[in-house]
């Protein structure tokens, strides 16, 4: 055996030629499958209606990718201008104050003893669990019984709830915050709450950032909720918009040259979002993934 | 939640003994033990008003509306009454066989979706970790895109492309003779699936290629020395130490699939068959918004948030227990 063992690792070891194309094959048909729809959205795009309809995407006649452009922006006076920038104020802000109170929960249960914690954190993680389809008709019911229903506020602070980065912050302060540290600011006198401000917050940073790109794909994304709030269309977000012009575009087809625009924009803000905070949400995953 | 107690400290005049009563170590454990209480409750506050405003409400009053009925008066007239009618919605949830078959649909649907998710997710994952895969950091980005693509347009583009007439795969199979109704009978669930499957396969890859990541690389080196080939290190070894990320992923993609919502819904302005009420999620929000009928709704919802829960019961026991099995094997 061990007279054999390292010609048998280097028989291992020693790619192969078959199983390295397969490998690469599979990989490959499936970035095809992943990237193809996406290639499809891109250049639907840029054709105009007739080419659209003839299945004929692929040819380079027909190419209208500024007056679709225009189009979209002069659709029923411009508004998807005012649904784009409803989806950034919902879901940047709701992000951002979102992942800072999760974050600071998740770091209070991490950093604190009292009385029932765990019992406490049980209910945080039930409630990562519970539909959002649950709780749309109660929400629906006490917006509008404090006339809150088919406003900003009915879609913003739902949104805000997000449990699961609580847990995430839980993990994150183990494992980015160094109880020393704590120590260390305790002995020269500094506040609590100062010390998780200027000291573990910096600390925290990756985490944070983490969460914050997931509440922003969740706000980005969510669908459900507004549907059931808002009933002006001034308020909706880029979702519900779209939702309501496909469904125009089933009577009317001009909307589909809009509908595939509108789309394609609307996947912008998210791949620049991932793309630029790329370092830290990584590393943030890992964490998460690991625990 | 608790706020910081601001009493006087009264601990020092009650040890008369002690010689400095300001600095007395008991008190100042003692205070400090108070000035964390208070951060930690200044910290939690916010989340926890958010728990109670729009998780815990919103639950008991789900609960609470499923018990109840807004019964008309005879014949119509007079104000509607809200009147208690004890578990008469649940007979009617659980005997509507809209509602039922709704329950069938979600169960097809992740029948097929959750093995196809856990095993293709981390099977790319494998491959990606094999160390052969030429640009790696590549295809990790082109498998990750769709995560940045938000649900209702993933809907709307795969919708465009079952379309005939929109479709170039429908062209496609056509010149080749082959003719599929993406959204007939029995290929509107697969249709479903194959979106939710493009969402989230790359995401999921990443979550699983992270934990691969982590794996020891010592563990994998004993492994090839030992005359394991490729397959059988991942099959063997890896993916048993990723298991932990193999139930989170299960279980999220169980609790969100049995949400099935955004894409029926887009799909159903354009095939009919999808009904309103397709999924359980449709039901709901058909009963609460389009017939009003709110007892009906938060039955249905209860229904719902109970299999919900048991199901991910169900998965963490399930796990435990052969988690349980192997230590006992070894």
């Amino acid at each position: 055996m061990s007279a054999t063992a390292p010609t048998r690792t280097a028989a291992v070891l020693r790619p192969r030629l078959l199983g390295r194309s397969v490998v690469n094959l599979v990989v490959g048909i499936s970035v095809l499958y992943t990237l193809l729809p996406v290639l499809w959205l891109v250049l639907a795009a840029s054709k105009d209606r007739d080419a659209l309809f003839g299945s004929d995407v692929l040819s380079l006649d027909h190419f209208s990718f500024a007056q679709n452009l225009k189009d979209l922006f002069a659709t029923d006076d411009g508004l998807y201008t005012r649904w784009y920038g409803n989806s950034l104020l919902y879901a940047v802000l709701g992000a951002g104050l979102g992942a800072l109170i999760s974050i600071a929960c998740g770091y209070a249960f991490d950093k604190y003893r009292f009385a029932h914690k765990e019992k406490l954190f049980g209910l945080v993680l039930a409630a990562v669990m519970v539909p959002q389809t649950v709780l749309a008709l109660p929400l629906y019911l006490m917006a509008s019984g404090t006339g809150l229903v088919n406003t900003f506020w009915s879609v913003f602070i739902p949104v805000l709830f997000n449990p699961f980065g609580v847990y995430l912050g839980r993990i994150f302060s183990q494992g980015y915050v160094p109880n020393e540290v704590l120590e260390a600011a305790r002995v020269d006198g500094a506040g609590e709450l100062t010390t998780y401000f200027r000291v573990a917050l910096r600390m925290l940073g990756p985490g944070l950032v983490t969460v914050f790109l997931f509440q922003l794909t969740a706000i980005w994304n969510n669908f459900f909720l507004p549907m059931v709030m808002l009933s002006d269309q001034d308020l909706y977000p880029v979702s519900l918009g779209l939702y309501t012009w496909n469904s125009a575009a089933t009577v009317s087809p001009e909307y589909y040259p809009v509908v595939i625009m509108g789309s394609l924009l609307a996947v912008l803000p998210l791949i620049l979002a991932f793309a630029l905070l790329q370092r830290f949400w990584k590393s943030g995953l890992t964490a998460g993934a690991v625990k | 939640m608790t706020s910081p107690v601001t009493t006087p400290a009264s601990a020092p005049v009650s040890v008369p003994a002690a010689p400095a009563p300001t600095t007395s170590p008991r008190t100042a454990r003692k205070s400090a033990r108070r000035r964390e209480l208070g951060a930690a409750g200044a910290l939690m506050t916010p989340f926890f008003i958010l728990l109670v405003t729009v998780f815990l409400i919103p639950v008991v009053t789900a609960v609470w509306l499923s018990f109840f009925s807004d019964d008309q008066p005879g014949l119509g007239f007079g104000p509607e009454r809200t009147v208690f009618v004890g578990l008469r919605s649940y007979t009617a949830v659980l005997t509507d066989p809209t509602f039922l078959s709704g329950l069938g649909t979600v169960v097809l649907y992740c029948v097929i979706y959750i093995p196809l998710m856990v095993v293709g997710a981390l099977a790319l994952a494998l491959l990606l970790d094999s160390g052969v895969v030429r640009l790696r950091s590549w295809a990790q980005l082109g498998l990750f895109l769709p995560h940045a693509v938000p649900g209702i347009i993933a809907a709307v583009i795969w919708l465009y492309l079952y379309t005939p007439g929109l479709s170039p795969v429908i062209d496609l199979l056509g010149k080749a003779d082959i003719s599929i109704d993406f959204l007939g009978v029995h290929t509107v669930v697969p249709s479903i699936v194959n979106i939710a499957l493009w969402s989230n396969l790359g995401y999921n890859m990443v979550v699983f290629y992270a934990a691969l990541q982590a794996v020891p690389r010592e563990v994998i080196e004993a492994s090839v020395v030992d005359g394991a080939g490729p397959v059988r290190t991942a099959l063997r070894i890896k993916t048993p130490l990723v298991r932990s990320s193999v139930v989170m992923v299960a279980m999220f993609t169980l609790i969100f699939a049995l949400q099935l919502f955004t894409e029926p819904m887009l799909l159903s302005q354009s095939t009919p068959m999808i009904s309103s009420r397709f999924s359980p999620s449709m039901y709901i929000y058909d009963a609460a918004f389009t017939r009003n009928n709110y007892g009906l709704a938060a039955a249905a919802s209860v229904v719902l948030l109970v299999c919900t829960i048991a199901l991910s019961y169900g998965v963490t026991r399930w796990t435990n227990r052969s988690n349980a099995a192997e230590e006992d094997a070894r």
